[in-house]
């Protein structure tokens, strides 16, 4: 018996232990959780924002331009991965593969561009153990940049069980990639609010 | 018009409780000084207006359940659940209390505000206390003395303390005099209290602040003018200096630290104190509560 | 490769430690040994370990919470021996570094190990049956938080015998807990048990939440909803705004700690008031996430047996709302000592106030349902009737706490202690243990004796009130929180009372154990042959005790408040035969096990600084997740024709059982 007959067996309250509608609702919920998180990663950094101790502001070490072009490829990459999602709800699975190759390597190059800066700063002398505002903004960026790296690991997770192991686009992968689809927005909106928060205002 | 009418309200209930408590000495319900007279007063306000409901409430908790026990006389109505009266009633009271707490707090809060210097005749004396592991360090920027687990002042005299810590956080608490206040490394908290009686009034870190913390008491000696002079005197003949270089030295983690007094103090020592975590540049953030 | 982690570091030289350590290997081999002579490891594989079942995961819940609770218990009675020993330059038996890690692990223990689990473990086993559901929305989800929880629990007892634990107090206040003031492993093993167990409850909170929104029984809706429900619904939603403050308060005490961060440091630019502001917006929602279920459970207990409804349902469940608003704009008044202006202390004193209106309410509806009500006086009314007046007083106290002018002169005494004892224990704690004996025969199919249990009761209360009167006292005496010796002679009588106290509680604990030996000796006794033994109002009753793996054979349909007595007045007029049909199950699962016993090494590995093994520990939990994900066999089907037969088996059962009891 299929999953679908049983629903309609039930009627409408039936519980569908498939969870896939639970799913999405359940992993937007995590996101708020997420959210909270967040939320008070900037509380922190507000706190901290100007706590130099004596070591760099954010006027000394941000480029706007670096930042900006990091800013660019993560807003793409949502675009990009709303391209995957169009493709996914049509069932073609090699579009789909194709646009999350795509979002994966703009958000590798994100990522990227990410370790880069921290490296730099390090190297410069400028590490997170130099101020307290040092360590809010290492803390409060990282951690953005480890969920895009989490998200990645995901990607990429999805793309090999949907083409090697030959998953291909059911039920339950249209839910995974939606439910990746919402993690991705979401750490976008966070970005958005960290380029504000910590880039656009420290450079002031 | 407030201060005056509490004792009246809550003197005669009080006495109960202070033949059960203040005898048995140092008890912050057997107050030595004005702020700690109000708090005793507020405590016992509070308690009060809170035990009109709250005896009414385990009264009735036992007598309902005795008389409505199973073969019991109570009235059994199993589909009762609703009544407009007593809904009105079980939000009404509770709203009520808290509403009369509620203007006890707001007014309290600000009269017995810590920070708030008190009003008197007699010029008010000033101490730096510093937190150390696990002492107390005080400074008296106008005498020019210090000592390490002892205070002193005179009676009817405000009192007020700058605290700040060289070390993790602690809590300046003299209980018989009232309110405590935290100290912290690179702030400056305030507190200001008076004694009104002489004597001697332990007092203490109320903060847990590591392996010493049980002995990192101190005593607060409360005293006429006079005495106070001879006692700052005293500590001018200590022979011993504190000076920049060997605060290190008297600042380094200690249990059971014996009193001691310095006859001279190096100037800006507190604020020096405060200094030192705030970083090279900027950042004059200092005490949360300024 | 080990880190820091030496031979030194296990405390031969103490010999209370080694004994309790002894003690706790020599129980294990004794459960081990006698797993192995039953043969049982591939059943508690296969049955318990491996189960995504929500009954059994809350029975495991429930265990870990009681054998914890013996742990921090015995802290306790450390302590309560230490305090009256130590007086007039004795110093007792106990050292301050022993001493100070006993008080942190006594309240980190109660909280997160005791509490949290007992609450926890509850919700499971009732929810899901109150709500009509046949699991939780997220199986295996349940199964990791378990496990999670699991695995700190153990750091917390390895802490015992293999390095030590903080000496910070249980909320590990900074500058104290940062790396110059706390150089060795007890802040670390501190900050990763409770990461883990964090974690966990945060899953479990999402995964509560989805459940009682999407998963209700036909016809329940919102205000059809049992208390119990209600209150865990708010508790879901108070742990999804309120845990991760924590995990990011932890986070970022942990980088100041490992990488040299300057978050909560006094030097650099840090800032100790930051911790305490953030740890406190996660501890005080805490408290009431500790609390509501508590309240929910008084609320099926007392109309279950005044045998009546419940009075002013709708008022309960907005005073439960109302709490869980109130319960984030009052954080401050744990710092009122701080320094802040006047019209943000009298701010935060007057919302803690408000709090008690809500509750002040609760306290009447359950006064009013005992009122025209015929009550049968159980174990679980007698927690019910001894919260009631206990947790009044409480909150006398709380209030008298929530005015600054008070807290200048009580903050951190013993009669904050004595305060916060009477809302935990005479609150939660009476709650939980009244959910322990009301819904036991739910999960095994018989009672709890009674008789121990009330035994049990009355040494609790009379216990609690001889322990911590006096503490009260000393509050008043001046006598200030985590001392570990003092001079004052006017404290130790009061404290030699304490102490007879916790003898008192002791006895209230043997006989509690007692009791679960006694019923589960004479179990053919006290057997519920009904799923019924309470003549109870809600779903969970409606069905066999212990519920088949499915819960319930046909769903039921609710129509209205306490659906299950609804049922009953209507009389058995749905005898006719049910109609039964495939039911949807999910597969049993080591992957939650597997990805905690990772996180566990993990966090082991974080602790001494063995980097390589928390590496593998890291990308353990990884791979485990993603292994799984690749699987679709996650799920079976009990057939219509299996579920009858099942059905059937306990019709007999029961008929048989109904025609020995009348003979």
């Amino acid at each position: 018996m299929s999953p679908d007959s049983l629903v309609a067996h039930h009627g409408e309250f039936a519980e569908d232990h498939s969870h896939e509608p639970n799913n999405v609702f359940g992993f937007w919920l995590y996101l708020m959780t997420d959210c909270i998180l967040f939320a008070t990663l900037f509380a922190a950094f507000a706190v901290s924002r100007h706590q130099y101790a004596g070591d760099v502001s954010g006027r000394d070490i941000f480029s706007l331009r670096y930042v900006g072009v990091e800013t660019a490829l993560l807003l793409i990459s949502s675009s990009t991965y709303g391209f995957a999602m169009i493709n996914a709800y049509q069932h073609k699975l090699p579009a789909v593969v194709a646009w999350l190759c795509v979002t994966f390597l703009l958000g590798a190059g994100f990522v990227g561009m990410e370790v880069n800066e921290f490296h730099h700063l390090v190297a410069e002398g400028h590490g997170p153990d130099h101020s307290a505002f040092l360590s809010a903004f290492f803390t409060l960026v990282g951690t953005h940049g480890l969920h895009v790296t989490c998200g990645l690991i995901w990607m990429l997770t999805l793309i090999v069980q949907m083409t090697v192991m030959k998953k291909g686009l059911s039920t339950v992968y249209l839910n995974r990639l939606m439910c990746l689809s919402l993690f991705w927005h979401f750490l976008d909106i966070v970005w958005i609010c960290v380029f504000t928060l910590v880039y656009l205002m420290g450079v002031q | 018009m407030r201060t005056r009418r509490l004792p009246i309200l809550s003197g005669a209930l009080a006495l109960a409780a202070l033949t059960a408590l203040g005898g048995c000495g140092h008890s912050i319900l057997d107050p030595k000084g004005a702020i700690g007279l109000q708090e005793k007063v507020l405590i016992l306000t509070s308690t009060y207006v809170m035990l009109l409901i709250v005896v009414p409430v385990i009264v009735l908790t036992l007598w309902f359940a005795w008389r409505y026990r199973e073969g019991g006389p109570g009235r059994y109505q199993p589909d009762w659940g609703h009544s407009v009266r007593i809904e009105i009633f079980c939000w009404g009271i509770p709203c009520l209390m808290i509403a009369y707490l509620g203007y006890l707090t707001w007014t309290t809060t600000h009269t017995l505000d810590p920070y708030k210097p008190l009003a008197s005749a007699n010029r008010p004396v000033t101490i730096e206390a510093v937190a150390l592991n696990w002492k107390w360090l005080f400074i008296y920027p106008d005498q020019g003395i210090a000592t390490i687990n002892e205070v002193a002042f005179p009676t009817d005299t405000p009192v007020n303390f700058k605290i700040t810590s060289d070390t993790v956080m602690n809590s300046l608490f003299i209980p018989e005099l009232g309110s405590q206040i935290f100290a912290m490394a690179g702030m400056k908290t305030q507190l200001h209290l008076i004694a009104n009686q002489q004597g001697i009034f332990p007092g203490m870190s109320a903060n847990y602040s590591g392996r010493g913390f049980s002995d990192m008491h101190f005593n607060a000696i409360a005293t006429t003018k006079a005495k106070f002079a001879d006692w700052v005197a005293n500590a001018r003949k200590a022979g011993v200096t504190l000076d920049a270089a060997d605060y290190a030295k008297y600042a380094a983690p200690e249990e059971k630290a014996p009193v001691q007094y310095f006859s001279a103090v190096e100037p800006n020592l507190f604020n020096d104190i405060i200094a030192k975590y705030l970083g090279k540049a900027n950042s004059l953030h200092s005490g949360l509560g300024e | 490769m080990l880190g820091r982690l030496t031979m030194s570091d296990i405390p031969y030289d103490q010999p209370i430690i080694m004994g309790a350590g002894g003690f706790m290997a020599l129980v294990g081999a004794v459960v081990l040994g006698a797993i192995t002579y039953y043969r049982k490891w591939s059943y508690l594989w296969s049955e318990w370990i491996t189960s995504v079942d929500h009954k059994r995961i809350g029975v495991m819940y429930i265990i870990v919470a009681l054998v914890m609770l013996l742990r921090g218990f015995s802290d306790a009675i450390l302590m309560r021996s230490q305090q009256m020993m130590a007086h007039g330059g004795a110093p007792g038996f106990l050292p301050p570094h022993h001493y100070d890690q006993i008080f942190t692990a006594h309240g980190t223990i109660m909280i997160f190990f005791m509490a949290m689990p007992f609450m926890i473990g509850l919700m499971n086993i009732a929810v899901p049956l109150q709500i009509g559901a046949r699991d939780v929305a997220f199986p295996f989800m349940n199964s990791l938080s378990f496990w999670l929880t699991a695995v700190g629990a153990m750091l917390v007892n390895v802490s015992l015998v293999i390095g030590e634990f903080g000496q910070t107090g249980w909320l590990a206040y900074p500058p104290l807990s940062e790396l110059k003031f706390s150089p060795g492993v007890g802040v670390d093993y501190y900050i990763w048990s409770l990461q883990l167990t964090g974690i966990g409850t945060l899953l479990t909170g999402i995964n509560f939440f989805v459940t009682i929104v999407k998963m209700r029984a036909p016809g329940m809706t919102w205000m059809r909803m049992p208390i119990f429900t209600w209150t865990i619904l708010c508790t879901a939603i108070l742990i999804m705004a309120a845990f991760p403050i924590l995990t990011v308060t932890f986070g970022l005490l942990s980088l100041d700690r490992y990488l040299g961060m300057h978050f909560f440091t006094n030097e650099l630019g840090g800032n100790q008031m930051m911790y305490v502001n953030l740890i406190w917006a996660w501890g005080h929602p805490e408290v009431y996430i500790l609390i509501l279920p508590a309240f929910g459970v008084f609320s099926e207990v007392v109309p279950t047996f005044s045998q009546k409804r419940l009075f002013g349902y709708g008022a309960m469940v907005y005073a439960t709302v109302s709490i869980t608003v109130l319960s984030f704009v009052v954080w401050l008044h744990h710092f009122f000592t701080m320094g802040s202006g006047a019209n943000v202390n009298a701010f935060f004193g007057i919302t803690t106030m408000i709090i008690a209106i809500p509750t002040g309410v609760k306290i009447f509806n359950w006064l009013f349902t005992m009122y025209r009500g015929r009550i049968q006086f159980t174990a679980p009314m007698l927690w019910t009737l001894g919260f009631m007046i206990t947790f009044t007083i409480g909150g006398m106290t709380g209030v008298l706490l929530a005015l600054p002018g008070n807290d200048w002169v009580l903050h951190n005494s013993l009669f904050l202690v004595a305060h916060f004892h009477n809302v935990i224990i005479g609150g939660v704690l009476f709650g939980y243990l009244a959910g322990f004996a009301y819904w036991f025969p739910k999960s095994f199919g018989f009672k709890l004796h009674d008789g121990w249990g009330k035994a049990s009761f009355w040494f609790w209360l009379s216990g609690f009130y001889v322990a911590f009167t006096p503490l009260y006292v000393l509050g008043f005496l001046g006598m200030t929180r985590r001392m570990n010796h003092y001079d004052n002679p006017a404290w130790t009588p009061y404290l030699m009372v304490a102490f007879a106290g916790a003898l008192l509680v002791t006895c209230g604990i043997s006989c509690q154990i007692i009791q679960l030996y006694v019923s589960i000796r004479d179990r053919h006794l006290n057997t519920d042959v009904t799923g019924d033994p309470w003549n109870g109002r809600t779903l969970e009753w409606s069905t066999s005790s212990p519920p088949p793996i499915y819960n319930f054979a046909v769903l039921p349909h609710v129509d209205a408040l306490d659906a299950f007595n609804e049922t009953k007045k209507r009389g058995h007029e749905a005898r006719e035969t049910p109609v039964y049909s495939d039911i949807h199950m999910p597969k049993n699962t080591p992957a939650g096990f597997i990805m905690s016993v990772f996180a566990g090494l993990m966090g082991f590995a974080l602790i001494w600084h063995m980097w390589v093994f928390a590496i593998i520990g890291f990308v353990g939990i990884f791979a485990t997740f993603i292994i799984r994900s690749c699987s679709d066999d996650h799920d079976y089907y009990i057939s219509a024709a299996e579920v009858a037969c099942i059905e059937a088996l306990h019709d007999s059962r029961v008929a048989s059982l109904e025609l020995t009891h009348v003979a």
